[in-house]
């Protein structure tokens, strides 16, 4: 495997490289959905964030990466193997997972060890896709064209954070809590509303339109692809930067403050705009607090919530499902009449 | 090899000698080029062009074909059912794609490739390699391959997904290519092969980037895709010549062969009358119309070598375009004329019991699934040693010749069933409607509900005048019930456009969630006056009205746009512009004729 193109070496498309970002630093924000324009670097970017992730420290010998920290989410394994000894911590990268099209339903759920079960008729459990994508993200291109049955099982295992997987009399449950990242093309065809609300944050891209942009989009890749080892060398120093403000902004946010005035802003914006439950403000929440912490900021404020809204909330307005362009005005003229027409922080 | 005096950058270069040269491009670097979109019917011309293709590749190159129908296993991988039991231990097969690594898989009937299979495709493109994740077997193997998608479609909405051909570095139609023009080609495996070694070490300058960005956005070419693809058909071209660095020469070729066919406005109207006059285009663009790229600053600032070599590189692109697509973008008058994308994926709907068996899924039995056998015992099979062992006590021991089959192992069949169409009317019943000509358009609607019946097509009806929308019929098969509510149909009042048009999209939206094709007939003469939230005024009445129709275009509904005005209308024109529309003046449009374009634009989506 060549190494992968440099995080920072994206041009533009801040608002994708920005919720990719928000979920690292707090994976409960959800995931991050991606529709646009052809080519315009949706998959390059999530596997960019793969290499540019900070390892993670995973029980030694657990076959799920359990959190060393978070013993009441641990496997069983873990857990029986906890009682007797302390468990051993281990640095292993985060795993982001990508799901092919074409991809069978055991190899996502996991199931019986064929190779075991065919040379040493013995039944193991061999883990699958969602297994790998624990704590790290799960990565579906065309999200919109996969199928129907995977959809369902994808949208009871991203809700309750937990695989079940009943097959030939093994009964294994394990945690499977994953970043779940879609990206699409609306053209291609619709998602299910319930996939849509497993995402926390829906953001838009465009092919760049100015022409200075659009020439170092293709300087860059072909630099990259001519010579993928120096340009990662070139761009080494941009990415170490980046991951540690990545891993300041991590041990920064518990301490990060949120005043009522803001969660009363936030609820007040989603009750204008007519979300549904509480998710959408939760969302909003979480990811504005994200970002203060991402930009070394103490509190929340109205400016963080401005810039982060329309990707939290344009694909829960449900009253008007037509189409994202229109709900992203809908966000920004309710948050004008909020806060006020000046410019956004 | 090229010879040194190769025709000039303008001279008009003929279709199959274009063709040819993109053979040999393609050959020297199948997987960066990514491959050939080759638009043309089954017969001799396209034979001699995949000929000359075999006869380029250098002998060990896989060319492989890909059948259209052909299932994940053999496209992918899987395992390999029967070498697995022979051996007692799992046996992956390789797929098609991965056999051809280092080759060239040919796409048989690209045009009628599904979504998925597209997605497939392109991902294999993207990366250069499979990921299988399978019956069991989770592998990456390499495929670095080239396609030639194979497109005998016979209409402007017959293609493959815009997804596979935007990938795709050459566009070529054959179409016009009579056997007599098909002269010698002008390179050999020879050529080819010399120009691979050389390949990774021809360099590109500064302008060349800037150009060949230049180029395609002088073009209307919106995505990043295309310049990229030109570089490394540049670079090839460069390495094929002989030359140790990308020049002007270079980049006209890769522009000529990557963008001509993907131009979606003409950089200058100036340009006289026909197609082939290498007129040099003004300093700049003419001001693309909304939503186009605009040309930015930098192109005035780029140095004068920059700037001059973009306009020498765009004649060439210019002076090489398909007369038809010159007329077509001269027709749009500077309109995109990007076609909507024939995505199918909302076009056919799975289903457990009826229309074409597409596969089968684990599932349980019962709620009128079907089951299918094979599949059931081909996922049985692989577990009997061990079932048998975990039996060997019970009743079964001994008994080989007996398969055990359990509930996990039960496939169903899944169908794709091919799903109607919803064709809803948006009638304008304002008073500047109905003065001119209401009776008319009701004449036309009627003959379009009597056609819609014969097809078994659902209709419904939305009416609009005064303050707001109303929906007189929700989608039905009865055309009784349809002609009365529409004889009932008052005119008078004001024009609500913005409200029509939402409520017709609503309604569309509606119809696709549950499971049909949605058409949409706007049915009016452009003059709005009424916004969206009731009040009075023409500006922002009009406003509103292209506001709704740009959301009509962002969801993807195939549109068709009458004007009823008695001449036609530049804003109703403007609007169906705006909602990607097809613009139908009543003037010149009888019923016949409407019914026609409704019945074009229902087929078009379906799959």
């Amino acid at each position: 495997m060549r190494s992968a193109f440099p995080f920072s070496a994206i041009v533009g498309q801040e608002e994708m490289k920005l919720a990719l970002l928000i979920a690292s630093v707090d994976p409960s924000v959800g995931g991050v959905l991606v529709f646009g324009d052809r080519g315009t670097g949706k998959s390059t970017a999530v596997r960019a964030l793969a290499a540019l992730l900070p390892q993670m420290r995973v029980n030694d010998g657990c076959r799920y990466h359990c959190d060393p920290a978070a013993d009441n989410i641990w496997c069983e394994a873990c857990r029986e193997h906890g009682k007797t000894a302390p468990i051993k911590p281990r640095l292993a990268p985060v795993p982001v997972v990508d799901l092919p099209l074409g991809a069978t339903e055991d190899r996502i759920v996991g199931a019986l060890d064929l190779e075991r079960a065919l040379v040493q008729g013995v039944k193991a459990f061999e883990p699958g896709l969602l297994a790998r994508a624990h704590r790290g993200f799960l990565y579906i291109d065309e999200v919109n064209l996969l199928e129907d049955h995977l959809v369902d099982l994808l949208i009871d295992v991203a809700a309750s954070g937990e695989n079940v997987v009943e097959r030939e009399g093994l009964s294994i449950r394990h945690p499977a809590r994953f970043v779940l990242v879609g990206s699409g093309n609306p053209e291609e065809g619709e998602l299910r509303p319930q996939l849509i609300d497993r995402f926390g944050l829906a953001v838009e891209v465009s092919t760049p339109s100015e022409l200075g942009s659009r020439v170092e989009v293709v300087r860059r890749r072909d630099a990259y692809e001519r010579d993928p080892v120096t340009f990662a060398e070139k761009w080494k120093k941009q990415e170490d930067r980046l991951r540690r403000q990545l891993v300041a902004a991590r041990a920064r946010l518990p301490g990060v403050a949120v005043p009522d005035a803001t969660v009363e802003q936030a609820a007040r914006l989603c009750m204008m705009l007519g979300t549904d439950g509480l998710r959408g403000e939760l969302t909003l929440i979480r990811a504005a607090r994200a970002l203060a912490s991402l930009e070394g900021d103490a509190a929340v404020d109205d400016a963080h919530l401005r810039r982060i809204a329309p990707a939290a909330l344009r694909h829960r307005l449900r009253r008007n499902p037509l189409d994202e362009a229109v709900a992203t005005t809908r966000v920004e003229r309710a948050m004008a009449e909020l806060f006020g027409a000046g410019a956004p922080g | 090899m090229n010879a040194p005096a190769a025709p000039g950058l303008l001279a008009a270069t003929s279709p199959w000698a274009d063709a040819a040269l993109a053979a040999a491009l393609f050959a020297v670097d199948p997987a960066g080029t990514a491959g050939v979109w080759l638009r043309a019917l089954a017969g001799p011309v396209r034979d001699r062009w995949l000929g000359l293709l075999r006869e380029l590749l250098p002998a060990g190159d896989a060319l492989r074909r890909v059948p259209l129908h052909i299932s994940d296993d053999r496209l992918l991988g899987g395992l390999d059912l029967s070498a697995t039991l022979r051996a007692g231990r799992p046996v992956a097969q390789r797929g098609i794609l991965a056999e051809a690594d280092g080759g060239v898989v040919v796409l048989a009937m690209a045009e009628r490739l599904s979504s998925s299979m597209c997605a497939r495709l392109s991902r294999v493109l993207d990366v250069g390699e499979i990921a299988l994740e399978r019956d069991g077997i989770g592998q990456r193997i390499p495929a670095r391959i080239g396609m030639v998608a194979l497109d005998e479609g016979l209409t402007a909405e017959e293609r493959p997904c815009s997804g596979l051909t935007d990938r795709l570095a050459f566009h070529l139609d054959l179409g016009d290519v009579a056997t007599g023009d098909m002269v010698s080609p002008l390179h050999g495996e020879g050529d080819i092969v010399a120009a691979r070694i050389r390949l990774g070490e021809v360099t590109a300058s500064g302008d060349v980037y800037e150009t060949l960005c230049g180029t395609a956005q002088a073009l209307g070419i919106a995505s990043i895709r295309a310049p990229l693809l030109a570089l490394r058909v540049a670079r090839a071209a460069a390495s094929l010549a002989g030359r140790p660095e990308i020049t002007t020469q270079d980049a006209a070729i890769a522009a000529r062969l990557v963008f001509a066919r993907r131009a979606t406005i003409l950089p200058t109207h100036t340009d006289p009358d026909d197609d082939k006059d290498p007129s040099p285009p003004p300093e700049e663009a003419d001001p693309p119309p909304d939503g186009a790229p605009k040309p930015a600053e930098e192109q005035a600032e780029s140095s004068d070598v920059g700037q001059s070599m973009t306009d020498m590189v765009l004649a060439a692109v210019q002076a090489s375009m398909p007369a038809d697509l010159l007329s077509q973008l001269r027709l749009a008058n500077g309109g995109p004329a990007r076609a909507q994308t024939s995505g199918r994926a909302g076009q056919v709907r799975q289903s457990q019991l009826h229309g074409r068996p597409i596969g089968a899924s684990r599932g349980e039995l019962g709620a009128g699934a079907r089951l299918h056998i094979i599949e059931t015992l081909k996922a049985a099979s692989p577990w009997q040693t061990l079932r048998r062992r975990e039996a060997g006590t019970g009743d079964y021991a001994g008994d080989a010749r007996r398969i055990q089959v359990r509930l996990d192992d039960f496939r169903i069949v899944r169908f794709k069933q091919r799903i109607g169409t919803t064709t809803i009317f948006a009638v304008d019943a304002s008073g500047s409607a109905a003065l001119a000509r209401l009776a008319e358009t009701k004449g036309a609607v009627e003959l379009l509900l009597a056609d819609c019946y014969v097809r078994r097509d659902r209709v419904a009806l939305v009416a609009f005048r005064g303050q707001g929308a109303e929906l007189l019929l929700a989608p039905t098969n009865s055309l009784v019930r349809a002609k009365r509510s529409l004889a009932g149909l008052p005119g008078g009042g004001g024009t609500p456009l913005a409200a029509g048009i939402d409520a017709a999209g609503a309604l569309a939206d509606a119809v696709r969630r549950s499971g049909q094709t949605p058409v949409i007939a706007v049915m009016t003469d452009g003059r709005a006056n009424i916004a969206r939230d009731g009040s009075a005024g023409r500006a922002r009445a009009e406003e509103d009205a292209m506001l709704a129709s740009k959301r009509l275009r962002e969801a993807g509904f195939t549109t068709l746009l009458v004007d009823t005005s008695p001449r036609p209308n530049p804003v109703a024109r403007h609007l169906a512009a705006e909602m990607r529309a097809r613009y139908l003046p009543l003037p010149y449009a009888d019923a016949a004729r409407i019914s026609a374009a409704v019945r074009v634009a229902g087929a078009a989506k379906a799959p």
